[in-house]
């Protein structure tokens, strides 16, 4: 909002590119950020870079907003890379430069010199708390930039100044600051200040329901503004293309399955839908080409019969509309169930491009959860627990054994597999050392018309430690599927038309 | 700055920024700074500019407000599945070419085969019309995802250069630049060769404190009070994993029902009532009545 005075927009957050402010400075700043985009996987030409100068040029560097959003109008070319872009925005176009204006004035050696235990520091502390709380009841934007500001400077700071090893954390900062258990206090005070000016009180009863979400997310909010605060300064120390490599998050269709936490498995399955109907519309394309072109030679020369035996008109080969069935099985125990969710919520979208779909989960033992993945449409984030709980994919303990599993399938369920059926089976293949089973394996892929092993491990662990991924790989077609974009592009090109 | 060399690559509807923010708003449109700041860009650079984002957020209404501000003709082509060069580009008229070879039978070949190859023949179909012509023009080419992709090919030569290229005729360059806006829905990823000629917006749904700015501006009876927290739930159930999350259209269908039915105040009986006009699955439906506490809406549906 150009006309509202946005906390970006402050006097002195204006036109800071850097220490220097030439135009050959901003020329090097420019291209040491494209640099760092490419880093993340942006593919960025030399046009590009051209634009995003023009864009500068044109708009000047004195409204941080407005630069933001004309380099990503010339630089980012899909809203999944926008998490990172942002990220190194931060980094390159910092809103300071040092510690923030508010930050100055405290003096924060004085409570570290004590000890964060002594009663200065847990007195400095709670002031702290106060004033966040304050800033989170009212949404002041201005206030909790500057908060962030100071509590990076004053809670998180680790080493001694100029020894090479100091720095700050955002985790020390927060853990210290622990800004989550503010809750409770700000909705007590919201609620004490019901009726007059500010916060949300004015609202009446009903708002009040979501008030706590909201709170939560202003401090997720604040939380994320004292990582990208730390992550500056640490730049300003180390050198910002260093921090840029190594510090920025990914977007969501690029998130590791195996290392993702709970934020970012929230943040996948907001990508199922959209996912899913872009894979559909593939799919849907794909099978239209193929029905047209195909010339069916014997009714056409039968045809041509009535024309004296030229061809004037062609018959085209009718397709029946088989739309093929998938099997897919699923280890979800603890180390891949995230994976494993996922892939069954994307199946479960895309389930009106099959005939039919049968999911079955296994840790040791083989269960079908069809129904369960079905009615996890309403719930997606509940699916994992509740196909721990309600399927028996256990026996005895909890660790995962392939070849157990593999053999139960065989055993129970081979009849779900017929010379129409595309197997998916996923996981880590790692059976603890316990007997792969080929031979379970074999007598599935031979029944299959299609049996694809999609291992969410990078292909250098394969067959290290207790992982047979090689002897299963030697039975089936194994492939690594590491994130949501590899997997919408194997989905799209193993399945059949 | 080389603004006098970019007048004649730009379109030239705005001076500044602040001055694309303020005239938006003169025709009812409320821009954030980043759209803003971006068609301002489009406008100055002379770029095609793609306008991703989910449906209902106003990317269409974008380009209607631009042309209403310039004052230029709107001129549309809307994509579909099998929509073709004959229907985007331009066509010939076969017709009226049998009716001249007709008219003339005593006049040689060469000089029928010159004359209905000529401009007269031509049928101009949107992307060949917004390049022709001196007026303003603003051409909107609409869900492009829904196209094939051989006609992301066809929008290449006419979006890098401006220009279009009859093998008859030979290639017509555009005297005046339009202002070219794609939106797309991402149904289907678009090639990298038509996102790098074009800057890149994406429209998300508003915060909070512009869209109550839009809902008034849009339904001027309605209370601010009750704009506020109308806004308030709306961002509550963007916030949950809904199949389809409410856009600002909804929002604004909302706020006139809210109004419509005289309430001053949002509470259960309202919302429970209204709750179908902002949410378009059961699914939806039952999971929002759930998080808001109405247990009467599953009791009721």
């Amino acid at each position: 909002m150009s006309d509202r005075p946005d906390m970006s927009d402050r006097p002195e957050g204006e036109g800071r590119t850097g220490p220097e402010d030439g135009p050959a400075a901003v020329a090097g700043r420019l291209t040491g950020f494209v640099q760092a985009l490419r880093a993340h996987g942006m593919q960025i030409g030399p046009g590009e870079t051209l634009d995003a100068a023009a864009a500068i040029q044109v708009l000047g560097l004195d409204q941080r907003e407005r630069v933001r959003a004309g380099l990503a109008a010339a630089l980012l070319r899909r809203e999944g890379e926008r998490a990172a872009f942002d990220a190194v925005f931060d980094l390159y176009f910092p809103l300071a430069v040092g510690a923030q204006e508010a930050a100055r004035g405290a003096d924060p050696d004085a409570a570290r010199r004590a000890g964060p235990r002594s009663a200065e520091a847990r007195e400095q502390l709670e002031r702290l708390r106060e004033r966040l709380a304050a800033a989170l009841a009212d949404d002041d934007r201005a206030a909790l930039t500057a908060l962030a500001g100071e509590v990076v400077e004053t809670l998180g700071r680790y080493g001694a100044p100029g020894s090479g090893s100091d720095g700050w954390s955002a985790y020390q900062a927060l853990d210290r600051l622990q800004p989550q258990t503010l809750l409770a206090r700000i909705l007590a005070a919201l609620r004490a200040g019901e009726g007059g000016a500010g916060g949300g009180g004015r609202a009446g009863d009903f708002t009040d329901r979501i008030e706590a979400d909201e709170i939560r997310d202003r401090i997720e909010r604040f939380r994320k503004q004292v990582g990208g605060e730390a992550r500056r300064r640490v730049a300003e120390l180390r050198g910002t293309d260093e921090i840029a490599r190594r510090a920025v998050v990914a977007g969501p269709d690029r998130i590791d399955f195996l290392v993702a936490g709970r934020d970012q498995l929230a943040q996948l399955r907001r990508i199922v839908q959209p996912l899913s109907r872009k894979l559909a519309t593939r799919l849907a394309a794909r099978r239209r080409r193929a029905e047209r072109g195909q010339i069916d030679l014997r009714r056409t020369l039968r045809r041509s019969l009535s024309t004296g035996g030229v061809p004037l008109r062609p018959e085209y080969r009718r397709r029946r509309p088989a739309r093929p069935e998938l099997v897919l099985l699923c280890d979800v125990s603890g180390s891949v169930a995230g994976f494993a969710n996922f892939t069954m919520l994307l199946v479960q979208a895309l389930r009106d491009q099959f005939s039919k779909v049968r999911v079955f989960a296994f840790v040791n033992r083989t269960d079908e959860v069809t129904a369960l993945v079905t009615a996890g449409r309403a719930d997606p984030a509940g699916l994992g627990s509740r196909i721990l709980a309600e399927a028996e994919v256990t026996g005895w303990d909890g660790s995962s054994d392939y070849g157990t599993a593999l053999g139960q399938f065989a055993d129970r369920y081979l009849d779900a597999v017929g010379p129409r059926t595309s197997v998916l089976i996923l996981g880590d293949a790692r059976t603890n050392g316990r007997d792969p089973n080929l031979d379970a394996l074999r007598r599935i892929a031979v029944r299959a018309r299609r049996t694809y092993w999609l291992n969410p491990e990078p292909t250098e662990l394969w067959s290290t430690g207790d992982s047979v991924a090689g002897e299963y790989a030697r039975q089936v077609q194994m492939l690594p599927c590491r994130n949501a974009r590899q997997l919408g592009e194997l989905v799209a090109k193993l399945l059949p038309v | 700055m080389a603004v006098q060399g970019e007048h004649v690559t730009g379109t030239g509807f705005f001076t500044s920024v602040d001055d694309v923010s303020a005239r938006l708003a003169e025709v009812g449109y409320l821009a954030s700074t980043a759209v803003a700041t971006t068609v301002f860009l489009a406008d100055r650079l002379g770029k095609p500019l793609l306008v991703e984002g989910p449906a209902g957020v106003g990317k269409t209404e974008l380009a209607k407000a631009v042309a209403a501000i310039g004052g230029a003709r709107l001129v549309r082509l809307q994509c579909y599945e099998g929509v073709d060069e004959s229907r985007a580009l331009y066509e010939w008229n076969h017709a009226k070419q049998l009716l001249r070879i007709t008219a003339g039978r005593d006049e040689t070949w060469d000089e029928a085969r010159t004359d209905i190859f000529s401009e007269e023949f031509l049928l101009p179909r949107p992307l060949l019309t917004a390049i022709r012509g001196d007026q303003p023009t603003v051409l909107l080419i609409d869900e492009t995802d829904k196209a094939d992709v051989e006609v992301e090919g066809l929008l290449l030569e006419v979006l890098s250069d401006f220009q279009v290229t009859v093998p008859e005729l030979g290639t017509i360059t555009a005297t005046r630049r339009p202002f070219v806006l794609l939106t797309s829905n991402a149904t289907r990823e678009l090639s990298e060769a038509l996102r790098r000629r074009c800057l890149f917006l994406h429209i998300d749904f508003p915060d909070q404190e512009l869209e109550q700015r839009i809902v008034r501006l849009k339904v001027p009876g309605l209370d601010a009070a009750l704009a506020e927290s109308l806004v308030r739930v709306i961002g509550a159930l963007r916030a949950m994993e809904l199949r389809k999350a409410p856009s600002v259209a909804e929002t604004i269908d909302w706020a006139r029902t809210l109004l419509a039915l005289g309430a001053d105040t949002l509470d259960e009986a309202v919302v429970r009532d209204s709750l179908g006009v902002i949410l378009k699955h059961q699914d939806d439906v039952l999971k929002a009545g759930r998080k808001l506490l109405l247990d009467g809406v599953v009791a009721a549906t």
